[in-house]
């Protein structure tokens, strides 16, 4: 009991995270693997206003989030749309992009050790007990799975019911149709990969209330998050919250009665099972 | 199978240049012979990565997993009484078996699952070994054997000059040319009845049995392993940017991205340790945007310019 509800709070975190990387790789069609990144960096922003100024994260997001979209808006306009503007095909423009954002990703690692240093970065917020249906948990970690439902729940309504969002949907399902019935793509694209970095970034924000980070810690929540993607289904809203919840609960699982070491042999467990039995993701249905 | 004049010439220059290079630890200089290994053995890792990924598209970047494991097995054969010798093959069998239940998982799907996934695969496997090693309370492993750094270069050289072989034949062979039929459209080669799977698969078994055999025979550089020496990610990310910095589509491509970025590699991580991933990934840029065909590709296109000039004059 106690293990699924400290994981169904991690997995809620996760679920942000994911989402971030969904809009960047399932609607905007760019596998960005300097999400976690973003994440690292919303976290050290957290970090800094909060050991600085007293700031509670939970203000920190509002900055956090609009510096994150512009950040990532001016990333896609500026390298990326010229990759999607040369790819002759699909393939070439996922291997364009796979280095590229490798490439930004270990251009922000550097940037973030110059400026910050190789350190572990924690802090202290919240760090109260509170206790849950007879079990006590850790406050920061509650408020961050909250917080993160919120978003996700505000996400999700966004997506179904304004027509942005859907427009944003129909480019996840097909971007060439969508272009035909007067969808703007290039300019949505860029919106929702903005979108997502600033989904991450919160994310990364929140997380850093409860976890330890260190300048090169992004490229694990980058496969963490792509994990929950792949097996949620790209493109797919409910299937990203339900494996994030999913691979939360695992992984809570090994670390408790395993070894906290085994955390990722655990997502790629999870990744494996997936790749092999179902492919198109929890809820995809087969194109192939 | 009949052999052209070119080919002939191919041949032989290679074998000089190779013999030269035999000649290295004959200057007696410690740190020539030190950057002749890391040279060598980048060469030979990123010529075999590129083996696959040149024509295929299909990026690995699980080059430093079949190599930490090259690596423990044979630390741990000597532990346990087997020859050195013996932990080569072991190794390479240990290497192409793990490349080829990595490609049944993945590459029946599309490239970027496989990216995904042999991006994590050296922090999966490092995982699994330091929960091995907490389990058995052991930290790290000592090789001790009586190697000598200039037997470590010359078997990488000679290992260089099995994969250049190997590789030609593969580009000689309907394998060979499968595989270029699936890096241009893997569809149409499915068509033409590729079994492309079987292909992939089969040449990312080559290529992981090569690396961990690379692992195997810098084991006894190294004298004492842990699992963060042996399964250092970095490994992966250097050998990509090299063989994409010298360009896949020709067999000695990597070769030409090796020799300058190990140089430029060390000089950096010696003045200015800490910039070196800031150095990875403005690398990683400049091939997409600037190189996007490697030096090859400039090369090439410039003795397009040359013959054009001189057709004109």
């Amino acid at each position: 009991m106690d293990i699924l509800i400290t994981g169904l709070l991690l997995g809620g975190t996760y679920a942000l995270i994911a989402m971030g990387l969904n809009l960047q790789y399932g609607m905007a069609r760019i596998m960005n693997l300097a999400n976690g990144e973003f994440l690292v960096a919303g976290g050290f922003a957290a970090f800094w206003f909060y050991t600085a100024g007293q700031v509670s994260p939970l203000l920190t997001i509002f900055t956090v989030a609009p510096l994150a979209f512009l950040l990532n808006w001016l990333v896609y306009v500026v390298m990326l749309r010229p990759l999607v503007k040369r790819a002759k095909s699909h393939g070439q423009l996922e291997v364009d992009a796979i280095l590229t954002t490798f490439g930004l990703a270990f251009v922000s690692v550097g940037i973030m050790l110059a400026l910050f240093g190789g350190d572990y970065f924690s802090y202290s917020y919240l760090a109260r007990p509170i206790t849950l249906i007879g079990d006590t948990y850790a406050l920061n970690r509650v408020t961050a799975a909250v917080a993160a439902v919120i978003i996700c729940g505000g996400l999700w309504l966004w997506l179904n019911r304004t027509r942005a969002g859907m427009s944003i949907r129909a480019i996840a399902v097909d971007p060439k149709s969508a272009r035909l019935v007067g969808i703007d793509v290039p300019k949505l694209s860029a919106l929702a990969f903005a979108l997502g970095g600033a989904v991450t970034a919160v994310g990364g924000a929140l997380i850093s209330t409860f976890l330890t980070l260190d300048a090169s810690t992004g490229v694990m929540f980058t496969l963490k998050a792509l994990v929950i993607v792949i097996m949620g289904g790209v493109g797919d809203v409910r299937g990203t919250i339900v494996a994030a919840l999913l691979l939360g609960i695992l992984e809570t699982f090994v670390a408790t009665l395993i070894d906290p070491g085994l955390t990722l042999a655990a997502a790629y467990l999870l990744f494996v099972l997936i790749l092999l039995f179902r492919p198109q993701g929890l809820f995809g249905r087969r194109t192939i | 199978m009949t052999l052209t004049k070119r080919d002939w010439q191919s041949i032989t220059l290679s074998a000089v240049l190779l013999a030269v290079a035999a000649c290295l630890p004959l200057t007696g200089d410690a740190y020539m012979l030190s950057i002749g290994i890391t040279i060598a053995m980048y060469a030979v890792l990123a010529t075999s990565w590129a083996l696959f990924s040149g024509p295929t598209h299909y990026i690995s970047l699980a080059t430093a997993a079949f190599f930490g494991l090259g690596t423990y097995t044979t630390a741990i054969g000597i532990e346990n009484g087997l020859n050195y010798w013996v932990t080569l093959p072991v190794a390479a069998i240990l290497g192409a078996v793990l490349a080829a239940l990595v490609g049944l998982a993945t590459l029946r799907l599309s490239g970027v699952y496989f990216v995904i996934f042999t991006l994590g695969l050296a922090e999966l496997v490092r995982q699994v070994v330091t929960w091995g090693q907490n389990i058995s309370g052991q930290k790290g492993l000592y090789i001790l054997t009586d190697i000598t750094e200039v037997h470590i270069y010359w078997q990488l050289l000679v290992l260089a000059a099995i994969v250049y072989l190997t590789g030609w034949a593969i580009g000689r062979s309907r394998l060979g040319f499968a595989l270029r039929i699936i890096g241009d459209d893997e569809e149409v080669a499915r068509h033409s009845g590729i079994n492309t799977s079987r292909a992939k698969i089969l040449l990312f078994m080559v290529s992981g049995a090569t690396a961990a055999v690379v692992g195997s025979m810098l084991a006894p550089r190294y004298i004492y392993i842990e699992p963060a020496l042996a399964f250092t990610p970095m490994l992966s990310f250097l050998v990509v940017i090299m063989a994409l910095l010298g360009g896949t589509g020709r067999l000695w491509g990597p070769l030409v991205g090796v020799i300058p970025f190990t140089l430029l590699w060390e000089a950096i991580s010696s003045s200015f340790p800490n910039q070196t991933t800031l150095l990875l990934g403005l690398s990683f840029l400049v091939i997409v945007y600037l190189l996007p065909r490697g030096f090859v590709g400039l090369i090439e296109s410039g003795k397009r310019k040359m013959r054009e000039r001189e057709a004109f004059a």
